[in-house]
């Protein structure tokens, strides 16, 4: 397995590979070397805007860059990218449904010890609730790159969320088709479904390992892309098992587990259980502390499968 | 500017601002006391500035123009209803249930509309979006865009502008309408933004103010405007309401239609202006 490396990394790295072929234009505020765009601002200074520390003029200036026919990808922190330019992104990005691709870094609890002004852990539910956006959360190297590639070809808005933290690699590049929308089953399971989207993939599947212990054999899918959401996939393998734990590094309400309850509610072929935040803000700590201080881990997962299927 | 030019921007500017009220008047709401004060602007765009053709609306090399106020779409909308981008039937059907027309431009169903926008602040930072596309690769179009007074007061609009003088965009002019009244009141009594000039002069900008509807003078500051290498913003000095008397500087008819016999002394007044603009223009 390849060394651990984070998603925003892979994002850095993968904008300025398409930059070679695509035409498109970047725009940061003033965090491009935490979100890695500084990769393609020096490879291409002509199709990158800084546009300092102003979010919300940054989203509509991409608008306007996407007005033109040409995408634009622009990157902050989640929390800033996504919620203080949240009403730009609605009114200037979604209405009109232009080609501008906000990739959001720092998500999550893992933008460690700066804390809870930084960690945001709700920008799936407020994307989600978005006419028209597709949000997408990708699980290690591998899948931020090739979902990238995805990004650049569909013509609308996207809402990417990236990460700081160091992520293990489990998927060999070129490996598996990555389409946006449709979930990938990592591994097969009779009893339950563990459904995981971002950093709890790689702790769904290593949970997987340590439930065998117990005597459960747990399928898990990588839901890389939360909407729209792989209902079909879903659903499938919810009557297959009956018991479905969904994972996330994001507040429990508004994020995966509610859009798989969602899915799920007409059914009502499995019980479903949550791992997220707790509907808390964070605080500060390593990421990798923070991961224990939240469950937010392998074991937390293998918690909340025993406990679902009361074993 | 020719006298014909002149006389043709006049009867255009008084039709423009009589759809807008009937419009207004057949939706039962919306904004006529800014989009009576941008009448002219809108005019001189697009009937003696712009590169714009209605059978082309998306043509490539065509110029730019966002409505940052976007709740003055009244007088957007019937500038591109004469000038043939749709029917000026449409303006009858203006905010009604499945109309083209909504309450706020929308590019994805009006041809013509470059940006959508409605939400303050906004459409200024696209507008130079598209004016950073244009300057970076060297294309032959300009952006344009109409702000109002009381929109400059949303903290966007100076990280727009900020922005525009740091990528040196010259590609962009700008209108301040400054009818001097927003929903609220006077913009002194409620969020002053004087001078607006020296702001924007502050930021970077090349700044002029003049008297927004005079033709001569718009089309005056403008070509100063295109001879700057800075951002450009024209400070507009306007009526609000201009043309309906009971309207004129009333900020209470910055966003409510009128009633039926308020109306007819409008449709009167606003007539009258055009049937004597027309008549100029003929014996012109």
């Amino acid at each position: 397995m390849a060394e651990k490396e984070a998603t925003r990394a892979a994002y850095g790295r993968k904008l300025a590979e398409l930059g070679e072929k695509n035409d498109f234009y970047v725009l940061d505020a003033d965090l491009s070397g935490s979100t890695q765009t500084c990769v393609f601002a020096k490879k291409f200074p002509d199709r990158f805007f800084n546009c300092g520390i102003a979010e919300e003029n940054m989203i509509s200036v991409a608008a306007g860059i996407a007005a033109t026919g040409v995408p634009a990808f622009a990157s902050s922190f989640a929390m800033f990218a996504c919620g203080r330019a949240f009403e730009q992104i609605r009114n200037s990005v979604a209405y009109p449904q232009l080609p501008v691709k906000i990739c959001a870094s720092h998500a999550g609890v893992t933008v460690g010890e700066d804390g809870a002004t930084h960690q945001f852990c709700e920008d799936i539910a407020i994307m989600r609730a978005v006419p028209g956006m597709t949000v997408v959360c990708p699980a290690d190297s591998a899948s931020t790159e090739a979902l990238l590639e995805e990004i650049l070809k569909f013509d609308g808005p996207v809402y990417m969320r990236l990460g700081r933290y160091a992520v293990p690699q489990f998927y060999e590049k070129g490996e598996r088709e990555f389409k946006l929308g449709k979930g990938i089953v990592l591994a097969e399971g009779k009893d339950v479904v563990i459904v995981a989207t971002g950093i709890m993939v790689a702790a769904a599947m290593e949970a997987r390992e340590a439930l065998k212990n117990d005597g459960i054999d747990a399928a898990v899918i990588d839901i890389h892309t939360i909407k729209p959401l792989d209902e079909e996939l879903i659903k499938e393998y919810a009557a297959k098992t009956g018991y479905v734990v969904t994972a996330e590094e994001h507040n429990v309400i508004g994020g995966l587990g509610d859009a798989v309850i969602s899915a799920l509610s007409e059914s009502a072929c499995a019980k479903v259980a949550k791992l997220g935040v707790n509907d808390v803000f964070g605080t500060s700590a390593p990421a990798g502390v923070l991961l224990e201080y939240y469950n937010l881990t392998a074991n937390g997962i293998a918690e909340k499968v025993k406990a679902l299927l009361n074993k | 500017m020719e006298k014909k030019t002149l006389l043709m921007l006049k009867e255009k500017a008084a039709r423009i601002r009589m759809l807008s009220v009937e419009a207004v008047y057949g939706a039962k709401s919306g904004h006529p006391g800014g989009s009576l004060s941008i009448a002219e602007l809108v005019t001189y765009l697009y009937f003696n500035k712009m590169n714009v053709v209605a059978n082309n609306p998306d043509d490539e090399n065509r110029d730019r123009f966002v409505l940052s106020k976007g709740h003055c779409a009244p007088a957007l909308y019937s500038a591109l209803a004469l000038k043939g981008f749709f029917d000026v039937e449409e303006l009858k059907k203006l905010r009604k249930l499945g109309a083209m027309l909504q309450g706020h431009p929308d590019m994805k169903l009006i041809p013509g509309v470059d940006m959508s926008t409605g939400s303050l602040g906004q459409g200024f930072s696209a507008a130079c979006g598209m004016a950073a596309v244009g300057k970076r690769k060297s294309l032959p179009w300009k952006v344009f865009t109409i702000l109002g007074d009381g929109e400059i007061e949303e903290g966007q609009v100076w990280e727009a502008a900020m922005f525009a003088n740091q990528y040196k965009l010259d590609n962009i002019i700008a209108f301040v309408d400054l009818n001097g009244y927003q929903i609220d009141g006077a913009i002194e009594d409620v969020m002053n933004p004087h001078p607006v000039d020296d702001k924007f002069r502050a930021f970077g900008w090349y700044a002029q103010v003049i008297d927004g509807h005079d033709f001569e003078a718009i089309e005056e500051a403008v070509a100063n405007a295109e001879k700057s290498d800075k951002p450009s913003v024209i400070i507009c000095k306007t009526v609000k309401g201009k043309g309906v008397s009971y309207m004129e500087n009333n900020y209470n008819w910055h966003g409510k239609a009128p009633k039926e016999d308020e109306y007819l002394i409008a449709e009167k007044e606003l007539r009258e202006a055009w049937e004597k603009a027309s008549e100029e223009l003929n014996n012109g």
